[in-house]
């Protein structure tokens, strides 16, 4: 009877463990914009993220804290040091916990240089977070949720797969109803995404200037009147561990730019 | 000194026109919006820009509260020899900024 019972289990066990369909084909954010966003994104000079980049690479050699060092003073050469940092993003440090990209740039400042922290969604921080992520343009995205049963970054990951299919807000969504069940459809004005993070930070025309995922993240739980999480609360890191492993192997081609 | 930039080809034709491509960080704050507490939000904005090319003064505009962020501009020139093209621009705040591109006509 045990026996059955464990063989029961093992079947039955894969089953739990499979992940839930991704979108197919996996299709870049990009793809659901006007043709004008698409050509903006991806001319160097009509991109107005780059100027983020420019100026995140100044930053990047630019000593500051109490130790007087600049980023460039442990990690070199961002082109070789940070080449595949975005794609790796959010990841667990065993001090630091769970982090995405901007998280992982504040920890370095406070912690590292023994800086002023940068606030989320400051220029500062935006531009080094773009910078960094420009460096990646063209790898993939490797996320390492699903490689570490049990560990913070698993639990991390199961708490943002919860919240993507938990319907929230006075219109009663969840993520999953438009960007797995209704990608490319229409809404209002606007073809809807498969919901990929491959192209954040990037320029919103929408807001006149260039956000990160957690912005983004929170303009969707703002779009369906539900309580906007607060940057950097481990809802949100849970919902980018999560398209991370969701958008597995997309190519990233950060800054993009949206509507 | 605000940040910019300037995109024009390094080597042009005698007297046939180039596109000269200028971009420009800015928030282009309009005046008009208030902030989460209801405060109005002062108006910032880039109003004047001046392209010059080998010092002759090309292209002048007054940019108002209707142009977006980041103001994008892209125009047509001629040159007869090589030379430099400079754009300035000022805000309402007398902030400066300046970029410079050399071509070459061939």
């Amino acid at each position: 009877m045990k026996l059955g019972a464990a063989i029961v289990l093992l079947a039955v066990a894969p089953v739990f463990a499979q992940e839930p369909a991704r979108p197919a084909p996996l299709t870049p954010g990009s793809e659901f914009q006007s043709p004008e966003a698409r050509q903006m994104q991806f001319d160097d000079f009509a991109n107005p993220g780059l100027l983020w980049v420019e100026r995140g690479e100044k930053l990047w050699s630019q000593p500051r804290g109490e130790t007087n060092k600049s980023c460039a003073s442990c990690h070199g050469d961002a082109r070789q040091s940070m080449k595949t940092a975005a794609a790796r993003h959010p990841r667990y440090y065993e001090k630091l916990g769970v982090l995405d990209l901007e998280g992982r740039i504040k920890a370095c400042v406070v912690q590292n240089q023994k800086a002023p922290d940068l606030p989320w969604e400051s220029q500062d921080l935006l531009s080094l977070s773009t910078y960094v992520a420009r460096q990646a343009k063209g790898q993939h995205i490797v996320p390492s949720a699903g490689s570490q049963p049990a560990s913070a970054l698993r639990a991390s990951y199961e708490r943002g797969r919860r919240l993507y299919f938990e319907r929230q807000g006075q219109l009663n969504l969840a993520c999953n109803n438009c960007h797995d069940a209704n990608w490319g459809k229409t809404l209002l004005a606007e073809r809807i995404s498969q919901g990929h993070p491959g192209d954040w930070p990037a320029y919103r025309i929408e807001w006149q200037t260039l956000g990160s995922l957690q912005r983004r993240l929170r303009a969707c739980y703002f779009g369906v009147r539900a309580e906007l999480p607060p940057l950097g609360s481990p809802d949100l890191v849970a919902l980018e561990v999560y398209l991370a492993e969701r958008a597995k192997g997309l190519e990233l081609s950060p800054p993009g730019v949206r509507r | 000194m605000m940040l910019g930039k300037l995109q024009v080809p390094p080597s042009v034709k005698k007297g046939e026109p180039f596109e000269i491509r200028v971009l420009v960080q800015h928030p282009m704050e309009t005046g008009y919006r208030r902030d989460l507490n209801g405060m109005s939000i002062p108006m910032h904005i880039v109003d004047k820009l001046v392209c010059r090319v080998g010092g002759r003064e090309i292209l002048r505009a007054e940019l108002g509260t209707g142009i977006a962020a980041n103001p994008y501009l892209a125009f047509y020139a001629t040159a007869s020899e090589s030379g430099e093209v400079e754009v300035e621009w000022s805000d309402n705040r007398g902030d400066t900024g300046r970029v410079t591109a050399r071509f070459t006509v061939a």
